[in-house]
């Protein structure tokens, strides 16, 4: 039993860490969210150079073979910093994806290019009706002589304009909500019949609501076995979950620390207003569920990789513990800045809204307390 | 004991009813419904039609333009005005200056101020936060000197709601700074088109502009601008804050969003079926309507308590921390209910510039506008940790 970190890990949580306090000061990010791209180009091939990119694919695949552990160092530096880099939907979500279910071709193509920092991509899962659940698909991927036909419309796809391809989840055989017949397929981003409609998401990040109307793929962009792709996209999402866990953490520890240097200074009836018992105790509560959060991520971060039954075990356990910790400290951090906390220029709303995001990504406290308690 | 209502007053709840349907016009509904502030113009329009029907200042008294009815009446108008999805009217005149200077001020402010309050010419601002007096707000140091029949203030004021669209500001300044903090406070009227008042915005969590840092820079305030007496401001400060408390429970408000939600959670899915039919999630708002049921109690008991003729002391303090939570979690819920879009917020003034469309179902729009401004409705007015202290002293004795 061991919950610290080797020395190489504390190594890279040196450096992300560094990383953070060097380019992610609130102007700066600032800055970042008001780009057209959304995020830094300089910063993602700083990732690339630092190996980030790579942590957590195979050395057979070219990276670096961390675990996820690994994983959440990372990922909880980020959370700290409210880095916006498509991280989660390039590496952690496609990039597993492609080495998890890729073809040999597939892996050989994408993967470097991934881990080089030259190429991103977006992973196109959530539809109208869908709500968390992987198996609701309507988006029809139906055979044609030469390859595919693709019907549908995929909603809040993160990072879907800046990808140079997407990962599309079908319905190629199966009724609405069966977990067979489901199949991954890479699109090109300019293909002809996929358009693309923009924004801006709560967090700062970017999305895109997508229809494709009849896109044309050749077979070769099936990714994994045709209407198989739901065991894979599950185990991605899991290990997936549990790394925004991780930050969910990093932005919770940020936000405590925050609001308790700022009770610590603000004055109201002649003293400090983190001397009165109400607001420590509140402190303290936000402390714990934070520290109760980490422990959480963690132990996720050390199991999630084990067989299928106890990784969704793990993943849902931790996803809805990190959610419901993630809005009370959200909000309290908001609630003990009093109007300062309600601006935007000021940072701590800035965590809410991530927090409030990672609570909805992936599926939120109920998806995921109902999900443990259907398989105990 | 009796929950009924009379035979009167449940004519009158029809008339109200009646006018709600007939005179709220469609695109003033729309932006209430979906929670987001409503627009200058259309505000102004829609309380010119409550002035025209003698029913924008229904607490005033009679002589003053009140429409004299019972707490009854009252009550029931708030209700049926907030179930028809109105927006609230504008407080800072109506329900917060009005009654100050109409109890308070000279003839001439009364002559001068009170009916462009009741026709809405005037849109007023509430100058009392500061950077360093938010909660304790006694401690302001906005600074007034005399000088001949004018005050020169000099300072600063934030979190002044709409005090861009304002025209008069009414302001809590330092006349006395060598007395006890609430001694030394005067209620000053500001026209904001005085040289050296300054308005800058401050852009929400939201990302909509509602909020201001107000400065003052040698501003030159009439003497015959001040409310009462000079260091008397305090007591006109709290007397206000004392009627801001009649609506705050806003049950009507939360019913009415309550509804929404409904309507919202039956239009959205869950593995095939209404969302609305998850066990789960149905669970989740009947706590919520419960604990509004509760609240909506709490409040007819203590309007049946003062009707009797007993004094409250904090138990609005009660109505305002509950009321603020339920409204919190009815947003919450509703921004649950939208799934993934929940996270494809964009601010409705971009929402207003796309060509093709909010993001997202329609109803989505303004979901998780409002869910971020609600969180300020545990700060403002008194913050929660403020009012329980408030709570413990008054009516626990604590
Ligand atoms: C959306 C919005 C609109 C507003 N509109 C106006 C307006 O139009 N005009 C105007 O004058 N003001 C307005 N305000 C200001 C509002 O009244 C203040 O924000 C409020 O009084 C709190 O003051 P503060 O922001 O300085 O927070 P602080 O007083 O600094 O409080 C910070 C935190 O400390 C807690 N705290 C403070 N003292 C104590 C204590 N003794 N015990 C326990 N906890 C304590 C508070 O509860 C809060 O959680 C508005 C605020 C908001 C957010």
């Amino acid at each position: 039993m061991d919950f610290e970190l080797s020395e190489e890990q504390t190594m890279l949580k040196d450096s992300l860490d560094r990383f953070v306090r060097e380019n992610y000061e609130p102007a700066k990010r600032r800055a970042l969210v008001d780009s057209n791209l959304g995020y830094s180009k300089e910063n993602w091939a700083l990732f690339a150079e630092m190996g980030w990119l790579g942590l957590p694919f195979s050395e057979d695949s070219g990276g670096f073979g961390g675990s996820p552990v690994e994983t959440s160092v990372l990922m909880e530096s980020f959370g700290a910093g409210l880095v916006l880099e498509p991280y989660l939907s390039t590496v952690l979500l496609c990039g597993k994806l492609i080495e998890a279910a890729g073809s040999e071709t597939q892996r050989s193509e994408i993967l470097p290019a991934v881990i080089g920092g030259e190429m991103l991509l977006a992973l196109a899962l959530s539809e109208p009706r869908s709500r968390f659940n992987l198996a609701n698909v309507e988006t029809v991927a139906a055979s044609s002589t030469d390859g595919f036909v693709i019907t549908g419309r995929k909603t809040v796809v993160s990072h879907a304009a800046s990808a140079d391809k997407l990962i599309v989840s079908c319905r190629t055989s199966g009724a609405a909500q069966d977990q067979s017949g489901i199949s991954l397929f890479l699109v090109d981003q300019n293909v002809s019949g996929l358009s693309r409609k923009d924004y801006r998401t709560l967090d700062g990040q970017r999305a895109s609501d997508l229809e494709l109307a009849g896109v044309t793929v050749g077979e070769d962009a099936l990714l994994g076995e045709l209407g198989g792709g739901h065991a894979v996209l599950e185990a991605v999402i899991d290990q997936a979950t549990c790394a925004i866990c991780a930050e969910a953490v990093g932005a919770m520890q940020a936000v405590n620390e925050i609001t308790m240097e700022y009770v610590k200074t603000r004055q109201q009836f002649g003293a400090p207003i983190g001397s009165n018992q109400v607001i420590k105790h509140r402190i303290a509560d936000m402390h714990i569920a934070a520290e109760q959060s980490k422990s959480m991520a963690d132990m996720a971060a050390m199991r999630v990789d084990g067989p299928p039954e106890e990784r969704r075990l793990v993943t849902s356990a931790a996803k809805s513990k990190v959610g419901e910790a993630a809005r009370f400290v959200g909000e309290q951090g908001i609630q003990l800045h009093g109007g300062i906390g309600m601006t935007d220029e000021y940072v701590i709303g800035h965590y809410y809204k991530r927090l409030m995001s990672i609570d909805t990504v992936f599926g939120n406290v109920d998806f995921h307390l109902r999900r443990y308690s259907e398989m105990t | 004991m009796d929950l009924s209502f009379s035979d009167e007053d449940l004519a009158f709840q029809k008339e109200v009813k009646d006018f709600m349907s007939q005179s709220l016009p469609a695109d003033v509904h729309d932006r209430s419904d979906r929670g987001l502030h409503p627009k200058k113009e259309e505000i102004v329009r829609w309380q010119k039609i409550l002035h025209e029907k003698g029913w924008i200042a229904p607490n005033w008294p009679v002589e003053h333009g009140g429409a004299g009815w019972s707490l009854t009446q009252k009550y029931i108008f708030n209700q049926e005005y907030f179930l028809a999805g109105a927006p609230q009217v504008t407080p800072f005149g109506i329900s917060m200056v009005g009654p100050v200077l109409y109890t308070f001020g000279t003839q001439d402010q009364k002559d001068k101020y009170l009916s462009r309050i009741l026709s809405s010419d005037d849109w007023w601002c509430q100058g009392y936060s500061e950077p360093g007096a938010g909660s304790d707000l006694a401690s302001l140091s906005t600074r007034a000197v005399r000088d001949g029949d004018h005050y020169v203030v000099n300072g600063q004021k934030i979190w002044t709601s709409f005090a861009h669209y304002a025209d008069m500001m009414f302001c809590l300044v330092r006349t006395d700074p060598d007395v006890k903090a609430q001694m030394g406070i005067s209620f000053l009227l500001i026209d904001m088109k005085t040289p050296g008042v300054t308005v800058k915005p401050i852009i929400g969590l939201d990302l909509d502009h509602t909020l201001n840092e107000v400065f003052f820079d040698d501003v030159r305030v009439p003497v015959e601008n001040r409310v009462g007496e000079e260091n008397k401001g305090w007591t006109y400060a709290k007397f206000l804050l004392g009627n801001e408390r009649n609506v705050i429970a806003r049950v009507a408000r939360s019913k009415y969003q309550l509804a929404r939600l409904k309507d919202i959670a039956r239009q959205e899915s869950m593995n095939g079926a209404p969302l609305i039919e998850d066990a789960d999630f149905k669970r989740k708002i009947t706590k919520v309507e419960i604990d509004l049921m509760a609240l909506e109690n709490t409040e007819l008991r203590y309007l049946s308590q003062e009707i009797a003729g007993h004094k409250l002391t904090a138990e609005p303090s009660i109505l305002k921390i509950e009321g603020a939570q339920i409204a919190q979690a009815i947003k919450g819920l509703t921004v649950e209910a939208l799934g993934m879009y929940a996270v494809a917020y964009e601010p409705d003034a971009l929402t207003e510039r796309r060509n093709d469309g909010p993001i997202g179902p329609d109803y989505a729009h303004g979901i998780m506008a409002d869910n971020l401004y609600q969180r300020a409705a545990t700060i403002y007015g008194g913050s929660n940790e403020i009012q329980r202290n408030i709570i413990a002293k008054l009516i626990l004795g604590l």
